[in-house]
C-alpha cells in the first residue's frame, strides 16, 4: 500500500500535471467547488420561483424539479457529453460536461433545500416587511433570503458533500479527476486492486466524512443562534 | 444541421430487444438491491440499538464508510478489489454466471442497508423515552412494549425518508454501468455507439428511467399519506 502511495501519490493528488492537464484530487476539488458556485444563483432562483406568488414560475420550477428527480445523473451526463455539442455545434471539455451535468441536477436539489429554508420562515417576516412598505424585491434580498440561506448553510456544505461523490462519475466520461486518474493506476499495476481502490475510497472519506461533521457542527451552531442559546452562552 | 428524429430505427428489433433487456437488469438490480438492503437494514438497526460498544462500533463505521464514500467507488471496490482476494476458481466460476450483476446487487445492497438503517435509527431516536417507560410501567414486556408502541410508530416516522432511499436506489443502478452491468444506462450507451441515434436513445432511457420514477413518487406519496403518524 505504501509503494502504491509513494509512487503514485503525487498523481492521486494532482493527476498527470505539471507534464499534461491537471488532474486527480486537484480536479475533484475545483470541479465540485465550480459546480456548487455555479449550482448556488441557480437554486435560489428555483427556490424563489417555488415559493412565490406567480403560477407559471411555480409551475415551471416544480417541472424542472421533478423531471430532475427523476433522472439518473449518469443519464444527464450522457445527454451533456454525446448529445449537448450536436446541439450547439462545437465540441466541449468533458470537464466542462461534468460541470454542467452536476449544476443542472444539483439546481433542482439545492433549490428544494433553499425552498425549505425560505418556507421555514415564519410568515410574519414577510407580512412585517410589507407593513414597512418594502416591495417585493428589497424584501426577498434584504429580509428573507439573508434569514433563510443563513439557517440552509448546513444543508449547502451537505450539498458539496454530494457533489464531490458525483464527480466520481466523470470517470465514466474520461474527465481525468481522482476515480479516473486511480482507474488509470489499476490498469498499470493490475496485480494490486484492493491496495488501490482502498486509497480512493479513504481520500473520499476523509474529504466527505470531514465535510459531514462540519455540517453537523454547523447544525448544531446554527440552531444554537436560532433559539439564541449562543448568545447567552456569550453574555454569561 | 440536417439531423432528423427516427424513433422507428432505435424502437425496432436487435435495437429494442436490447433496451427491453437493459430495462429488465435495471429492474432486476432495483428490486434485489432493495430487499436485500431492507433486510440488512433492519439487522443492523437492532444490532446497534444493543447496548455493546464493539458491535454498535462497527455498524457504526460501517454506514460511515458507505455515507463518505461515492457509490461508483464502492462498485469499484467490490467488482476490481474484492474479486483479487478470491481464489482463481471462484473468480472463473463467478465470471461464467455474470459477476458484474452479483458485485453490483452486493454493493447497491450494502449501500442502501447502511442509509436505510440510518433512517429507521432517526425513526426510532424521535420517539420520546417517556413512551417505552410508560408501555414498561403498564405492564408490557421490553419486547411487548416494542411490538406494540415504539415500532408502530418509528416504521412510520422513518417512511418518508425510505420512500426516498428507494427512488435515489433506482437511479442509482445506472451506476452499475460504471463496472460493465448491462443495465438501462449501457445498453443506451451500446446502442447509440451502434445506431449513431443519439437523441432517440438517450430520449427513449430517460423517458424510462422517468416513467419508473414518476411511478416510484407516486407510490411513495400515497403510502406517506397513508401511513402518516397523525398523533404527533
Amino acid at each position: 500500500m505504501l509503494e502504491i502511495l509513494r509512487e503514485y501519490g503525487l498523481m492521486l493528488l494532482i493527476g498527470e500535471y505539471p507534464h499534461g492537464k491537471l488532474g486527480g484530487l486537484a480536479l475533484t476539488l475545483i470541479i465540485s467547488v465550480a459546480s456548487l458556485i455555479v449550482t448556488f444563483p441557480c437554486a435560489v432562483m428555483i427556490a424563489l420561483a417555488r415559493t412565490g406568488q406567480s403560477r407559471i414560475f411555480k409551475a415551471l420550477a416544480g417541472g424542472f424539479v421533478h423531471s430532475v428527480r427523476a433522472i439518473p445523473l449518469l443519464m444527464l451526463i450522457f445527454w451533456a457529453y454525446f448529445a449537448l455539442p450536436l446541439v450547439i455545434g462545437f465540441p466541449i471539455d468533458a470537464t466542462y460536461t461534468l460541470i454542467i451535468a452536476i449544476v443542472i441536477y444539483q439546481a433542482a436539489y439545492l433549490g428544494e433545500i433553499i425552498a425549505a429554508g425560505i418556507e421555514g420562515l415564519p410568515k410574519g417576516q414577510t407580512e412585517a416587511a410589507k407593513a414597512l412598505g418594502l416591495g417585493y424585491v428589497p424584501t426577498t434580498f434584504r429580509v428573507i433570503l439573508p434569514q433563510a440561506l443563513f439557517n440552509v448553510i448546513p444543508g449547502i456544505v451537505n450539498q458539496l458533500t454530494t457533489i464531490i461523490k458525483e464527480t466520481s462519475l466523470g470517470s465514466i466520461i474520461a474527465v481525468s479527476e481522482l476515480s479516473y486518474v486511480m482507474l488509470q493506476v489499476n490498469s498499470n499495476e493490475v496485480t494490486k486492486p484492493l491496495q488501490i481502490f482502498g486509497i480512493l475510497a479513504a481520500t473520499y472519506f476523509i474529504l466527505c466524512f470531514v465535510l459531514s461533521q462540519a455540517t453537523g457542527w454547523l447544525e448544531r451552531r446554527i440552531a444554537g443562534k436560532r433559539t439564541g442559546r449562543v448568545v447567552v452562552e456569550a453574555v454569561a | 444541421m440536417g439531423y432528423q428524429l427516427d424513433f422507428g430505427k432505435v424502437l425496432q428489433g436487435e435495437y429494442l430487444e436490447l433496451i427491453l433487456q437493459g430495462v429488465q437488469t435495471t429492474m432486476v438490480l432495483f428490486v434485489l438491491s432493495w430487499v436485500i438492503g431492507l433486510v440488512l437494514a433492519i439487522v443492523l438497526t437492532v444490532v446497534r440499538a444493543i447496548e455493546f460498544r464493539p458491535t454498535q462500533l462497527l455498524v457504526a463505521a460501517f454506514v460511515e464508510y458507505h455515507r463518505n464514500v461515492p457509490v461508483l467507488i464502492q462498485l469499484f471496490v467490490w467488482y476490481f478489489g474484492f474479486a483479487v482476494v478470491l481464489p482463481d476458481a471462484v473468480n472463473d466460476y463467478l465470471n461464467d454466471i455474470g459477476a458484474e450483476i452479483g458485485y453490483a446487487i452486493v454493493a447497491l445492497a450494502l449501500n442502501k442497508a447502511a442509509y436505510m438503517s440510518e433512517d429507521f435509527r432517526s425513526g426510532m431516536r424521535s420517539i420520546h423515552p417517556a413512551q417505552m417507560e410508560a408501555a414498561r410501567s403498564i405492564g408490557l414486556t421490553y419486547l411487548g412494549a416494542m411490538r406494540w408502541v415504539i415500532l408502530p410508530q418509528a416504521w412510520r416516522l422513518a417512511l418518508p425518508a425510505l420512500l426516498g432511499q428507494t427512488l435515489i436506489l433506482f437511479k442509482g443502478t445506472s451506476l452499475a454501468a460504471g463496472i460493465g452491468v448491462a443495465e438501462l444506462s449501457y445498453q443506451a450507451r451500446y446502442v447509440e455507439e451502434q445506431s449513431f441515434r443519439i437523441f432517440e436513445v438517450y430520449g427513449i432511457a430517460t423517458i424510462i428511467y422517468m416513467l419508473i420514477s414518476f411511478a416510484i413518487m407516486w407510490l411513495s406519496s400515497v403510502l406517506s399519506n397513508r401511513f402518516r403518524l397523525r398523533v404527533k
